[in-house]
Formats: C-alpha cells, sequence, structure tokens
C-alpha cells in the first residue's frame, strides 16, 4: 500500500506539486495522467525520493523520506522516461546494475545475483542477447532491458516514467501486456505516467490526473476518461468514444477549422 | 532512445538463437540447481536457456596481464638504461646482491650503487606516480562523469604549484618542498570541495557535480594567480620555480618512494574497492541512487582517494600532465569502459607509461634531461589519437 497524504514539490519558487493524496493498493496498477508539465514525472520521482517532498509519502507505513537509500532502492524500482544507457555496456551488465540494494558497500555482485538476472533475461525474451552492447539493441529491446534492470532490484513497488514512449504502436500494447504479466506474477504495484491515454484506461485499475500539479481527478479508469473531465484539463480537441467495452481517447480537430477547402 | 534503428533480424526469433558470447564454462557457473531434464519438456527449455544466458563477470585478465607485462618491460627498460655504460649482466648481479640470498658474484660497488640509488628508486617512483595520476584520472572520469576530468581538476596542481613556490621564494629547506607541495594541493581540493559542494540538498542528488568542478577551476585560477604574483616577485629563482613544475624525477631517492608510498597504498586500495559504484554511476547520479547508492559518500570518498595518491605524486615529482587524461581512456578505447578494467589497468599501464617516458626523457637528450611533462605529451599524444581513430573508438563515442 502505497499512501500520498498531501505531496507538495517546489522546483524554486515554482510549485510543481501541491496538495496530492492517494492511496494504492499494493498489487494495483495507477495510471498517472495529464498534460505536459501537470507533475507526472515529480509525483514519480518523489516517491522514488529523488526530488525533495513536502506532506508524507509512505509505503507499508514507512515514510520514504526517512529511508536510506538501499532500503528504499528494494522497495522502489524507478525506470526514468529516457534512462542513461552507456553504450558499450553489455546488456547482462546493465541489468547486474539493478542488484545494487542487495549488495554490500564494496562489494562485487555473487553467483546468486547474476543468477536471478539471468533468470530476468530468460523470462524476457532476453537471453540471446545478454553478451550484446546496448548500443546494438532496438528500442523495443531497449524497453524490455530497461525493465529487466528495475526488476533486478527485487522491489514491490514500480515506478514508470512513460514506459511506452520509445515504442511504436504495437510494441506499446506489447510492452503494457508485459508489465502487466509480470504485475500480476510478482504481485507487484505499478505506477506509471502514460501518455496514450486509451492504453493507460485499458491497463490501469485506476487513474489520476494530474493538472498543474494538482489532482484534477481520481477513479476507475470510465470516470476519468470523459469529455467533460478532460476537456477542461487537456483543450477541446480530446474525445472519448466507447467501442466494444473500449474507451478510445482520440484528438479531433475542431470542426470549424476543418472545413474542407 | 531512439538511437539505433529496429534491427531487421528479429533477435527474438527463435527460443534456441544464438547465445552470442556466452563463454565456455558459464552453463556450469549457472550452478546445480538446474537438472537435466528431457529437451521437448518447455520448463526444461526455458531453464536451459537462462542457464545459456548465464552472466559472465566482467574479464580484465586479458588487459591486467598486457599492461603488467609492459610494467615488467619498463622497469627493465628502466633500470638497465642510464648514462653510466652498465652492460645487462651487470645490472642483473647488481639487482640480486640487495637480496637476503643470493650467489656470490663479483660486481662492482658502484654497479650496486647506480642500480640501487640512481635508478631503481627512480624507475619505482615514476612507477608509482604514473599510478596515481593515471588511476587519479580515471577515478575522477568516473566519479564527475566527465571524459576531460584529469586528477589536477579540483585544484590539485594550482595548490601544489603554490605550496612548492613558497617554499622555494622563501628559500626554505628544500626537504620541505613536498610536504609543502602535498599540504597546498590537499588545502586546494578541500576547498574547492567546501565550498562548490554546499547547499547540496542530503536527501536527493544532481547539480553538485557541477558546482564542485565549477569551484575547482575558479580555486585553480585563485591559487595560480597567487602563485604567478609570487613568482614575478621573485624572478631569481623563477628558473627553480619553473623546473618544479615541469615535473621531473630527476632527485628521485628512496625517501621519496617512502613518503608517496603509504598515499599511493591507501589511494589505489579505496579507488579499486569502488570500482562497481563507479560502473553504477555510468547510468547517471539519479538513476544511480535510485539504485541504491548514496551519492555523496561516494563522491567524497573518491575524491578523498583520488587527491592523496596525485597530491603526493605532485609533491615527489611536480606537475606531470596529460598521463591522467590518456591512459584511461586508452584503456577504455582498447580493453573496455567498464571501472573494473579501467582502474587498475590504467595504474599499471599508467606505472609503465611514466617509467618509459622517464627513460626518454633522461637519454634523448643526455647528459642533460627534458621534463618529463614534455615527454608524456610528445609521445602520449600521437599514440592517443591514433587509438581514437581505431574503430572501437567510433563504436564507443557514436
Amino acid at each position: 500500500m502505497i499512501t500520498l497524504d498531501a505531496v507538495e514539490v517546489r522546483y524554486g519558487t515554482a510549485c510543481a506539486l501541491a496538495g496530492v493524496s492517494e492511496q494504492v493498493p499494493a498489487g494495483q496498477w495507477l495510471g498517472i495522467i495529464g498534460p505536459n508539465g501537470a507533475g507526472k514525472t515529480t509525483l514519480l520521482r518523489s516517491i522514488a525520493c529523488l526530488v525533495p517532498h513536502a506532506g508524507m509519502i509512505t509505503i507499508d507505513g514507512q515514510p520514504v523520506s526517512g529511508l536510506r537509500r538501499r532500503r528504499l532502492a528494494r522497495l522502489v524500482a524507478y525506470v526514468p522516461q529516457l534512462p542513461a544507457l552507456p553504450p558499450e555496456m553489455t546488456v547482462a551488465d546493465y541489468v547486474l546494475l539493478g542488484r545494487t540494494p542487495h549488495i554490500g558497500y564494496l562489494r562485487m555482485e555473487t553467483d546468486g545475483d547474476r543468477q536471478i538476472c539471468s533468470g530476468l533475461l530468460g523470462r524476457l525474451g532476453l537471453s540471446p542477447m545478454a553478451g550484446r552492447a546496448l548500443a546494438t539493441l532496438s528500442g523495443g529491446e531497449l524497453q524490455r532491458v530497461v525493465l529487466a534492470r528495475a526488476l533486478a532490484q527485487e522491489a514491490p513497488v514500480l515506478l514508470l516514467d512513460e514506459p511506452t514512449s520509445a515504442l511504436d504502436l504495437g510494441r506499446r500494447v506489447d510492452a503494457l501486456e508485459l508489465i502487466d504479466e509480470l504485475r500480476r506474477e510478482r504481485s507487484l504495484t505499478v505506477l506509471s505516467a502514460v501518455h496514450d491515454l486509451t492504453l493507460a484506461g485499458q491497463f490501469a485499475d485506476r487513474l489520476l490526473l494530474l493538472d498543474q500539479g494538482r489532482v484534477a481527478a481520481t477513479g476507475p479508469p470510465a470516470s476519468v476518461l470523459r469529455d467533460d473531465v478532460l476537456t477542461p484539463r487537456f483543450g477541446s480537441g480530446i474525445h472519448v468514444i466507447a467501442t466494444g467495452g473500449t474507451l478510445v481517447v482520440m484528438s479531433r480537430r475542431p470542426a470549424a477549422r476543418s472545413q474542407p477547402y | 532512445m531512439s538511437r539505433t534503428g529496429p534491427r531487421p533480424t528479429g533477435a527474438k526469433a527463435g527460443p534456441d538463437g544464438q547465445a552470442g558470447p556466452a563463454p565456455p564454462g558459464a552453463a556450469g557457473a549457472a550452478g546445480p540447481g538446474q537438472p537435466p531434464a528431457g529437451p521437448a519438456d518447455p520448463a526444461a527449455d526455458e531453464a536451459a536457456q537462462a542457464a545459456q544466458a548465464a552472466i559472465p563477470r566482467v574479464r580484465s585478465g586479458r588487459a591486467l596481464a598486457v599492461a603488467t607485462a609492459a610494467l615488467v618491460v619498463a622497469v627493465a627498460v628502466g633500470v638497465s638504461v642510464g648514462p653510466a655504460d652498465l652492460p645487462l649482466p651487470a645490472v642483473g648481479e647488481a639487482l640480486l646482491t640487495r637480496l637476503p640470498w643470493h650467489p656470490d658474484m663479483s660486481v662492482s660497488v658502484v654497479a650496486v650503487t647506480i642500480v640501487w640509488q640512481v635508478r631503481l628508486p627512480r624507475v619505482v617512483l615514476g612507477a608509482l606516480v604514473g599510478a596515481m595520476l593515471a588511476g587519479g584520472g580515471a577515478a575522477y572520469q568516473g566519479v564527475f562523469r566527465n571524459p576531460l576530468a584529469d586528477p589536477y581538476l579540483l585544484g590539485v596542481a594550482a595548490g601544489g604549484g603554490l605550496g612548492a613556490t613558497m617554499i622555494i621564494i622563501s628559500g626554505g629547506n628544500q626537504a620541505l618542498l613536498a610536504p609543502a607541495a602535498f599540504i597546498g594541493a590537499s588545502l586546494a581540493v578541500a576547498v574547492t570541495y567546501v565550498l562548490g559542494a554546499t547547499g547540496e540538498n542530503r536527501s536527493t542528488t544532481g547539480g553538485a557535480t557541477a558546482s564542485i568542478v565549477l569551484a575547482g577551476v575558479a580555486i585553480a585560477a585563485l591559487f595560480t594567480a597567487v602563485q604567478t604574483y609570487l613568482q614575478q616577485e621573485h624572478t631569481q629563482v623563477i628558473q627553480q620555480i619553473y623546473a618544479w613544475i615541469l615535473g621531473s624525477l630527476t632527485s628521485a631517492s628512496w625517501s621519496d618512494v617512502a613518503m608517496i608510498l603509504p598515499y599511493a597504498t591507501v589511494a589505489a586500495a579505496l579507488l579499486l574497492a569502488h570500482r562497481r559504484l563507479l560502473d553504477v554511476l555510468r547510468v547517471g547520479e539519479v538513476e544511480a541512487s535510485s539504485l541504491g547508492v548514496d551519492i555523496a559518500r561516494l563522491r567524497v570518498t573518491v575524491v578523498i582517494a583520488a587527491t592523496l595518491g596525485t597530491a603526493a605524486a605532485v609533491a615527489v615529482s611536480g606537475l606531470i600532465g596529460f598521463v591522467g587524461i590518456i591512459i584511461p581512456h586508452i584503456v577504455r578505447l582498447t580493453a573496455g569502459a567498464s571501472y573494473r578494467i579501467v582502474l587498475p589497468v590504467s595504474m599499471i599501464g599508467g606505472a609503465a607509461f611514466l617509467v618509459l617516458a622517464d627513460v626518454a626523457a633522461r637519454t634523448v637528450q643526455a647528459p642533460s634531461e627534458v621534463p618529463i611533462g614534455v615527454i608524456t605529451a610528445l609521445a602520449g599524444a600521437p599514440f592517443f589519437l591514433f587509438v581514437l581513430r581505431s574503430s572501437r573508438a567510433r563504436r564507443e563515442l557514436a
């Protein structure tokens, strides 16, 4: 269970998040949506204590700001939107970095750490490329490699910042499907910022709509993905269409300007 | 993320796809937990696939062997070459005579003295200085994630220069030169670090690295300004100051070795102990802290270790440039960028390089000596450029 209570983040005088409160039960998937600059990334980073926050964020009752880095990294795995990928590093060595919170200060990886990572490579279909340099992988492969590193932390909470932004349409569904499978296998709590509202609605148990650092709406996808909720935040070009039980959020050019010729 | 296009080969095509460079014996390393099962069983297939991907350790063996061989050759050349024309067997015998047990040999006292009191301390000192400069450079490049970082980045050179200048202009005891340089160098880094790292929020990361480096630039400018002023006010010793600043191993003695050895040992041990954490830092400070690394502690420990080592090196040899930049990069470009390779191989390779550079410094224009910093740049730069243009470099920097 992750509890956010009146979370506030300031960058200098600018207020990036204010009064954000939410609860995410263990094993659930919370999709964080909102326009650019709404505070999605800041919210994920504050849970990982990568930006200082006011208010209270707890995981299973423990305030995250009181935890040591190592302890926190065993609870929370964070995947940034654009991870740094040393081009020469091999896939296997990169995934092994995820074992860091389980390795003592100044210690080296054990055979056990290697086995865990090799199992993850197998699970994510990465075994054939274990020895390849990151620079030689495609966007979809890299996305799975980064996910494998996060899973190597064996943390119950997974924070994903736009996990599909580098992928083509088909790969996006594949990627989210994989995350969903892993979430069920390992009972992970997933918080992800997602740009694609249609996909967010299909995978997340709940959605949190942020706008200018504040919670604009929260609840099951059907209660958030509505024209009257989204339009004030995203503008008038957004429309929600229900087809075959799926809420499709589409953007359409306003009628007045789309007159042909 | 889109740094590579999609690969048409379809890397996830078959479950039995080539395991690539999985090493021989890796399957065995995957442990006894894998029972041998029938090939038709899908679960066993999966287990086999996992075993296939058994993760090899970063292997530094070959690079270490090459660097060590280079060091052995360098030391051999270093003790054999000099103005006194000793034949090789005499050098060998002279070396052996100081061992506790040795065969009876009729080697001259002069030869023993030349080898043991002149050449050997100079070779050993050169090796230690080279190891510290190259290892310190590699560590600074890692901890500041900056390929241009050298061991003088945070003011070691300017501080050491000021310390030495103050002793020279005051006509002080030559024995105080090394301690003064060491204190000046350490002081400059300490001031840089304290001023540059203030305001850093302890609970987060980022931002501090750039301000530390910039504070280093400012402190170096300040110390250099004072040093230049003092030197212009005392033109009668300017030659002596320049000689120190250019760096040399001319007056190397066992007491210099004894002075640098404890610092070199501690610095090398500390830096090597952080080799895995410096690898984690290759993904950046934010991601490394999300992986559980205490960035502030890592940074301060590595900076202290590298500073002790390079300040001691500067104290006994003056300012020898370029070693700390080129040696770590040559290692990266030829052997691999993991700090498990870069740190130890740079230390050994830096030792070999500086010993050879010193041999060149004292022979090319004998009996007078060329400043060793001139040699390191003159010989190092072309070789570095050659390596930089090699295929591996193009791949790494692409």
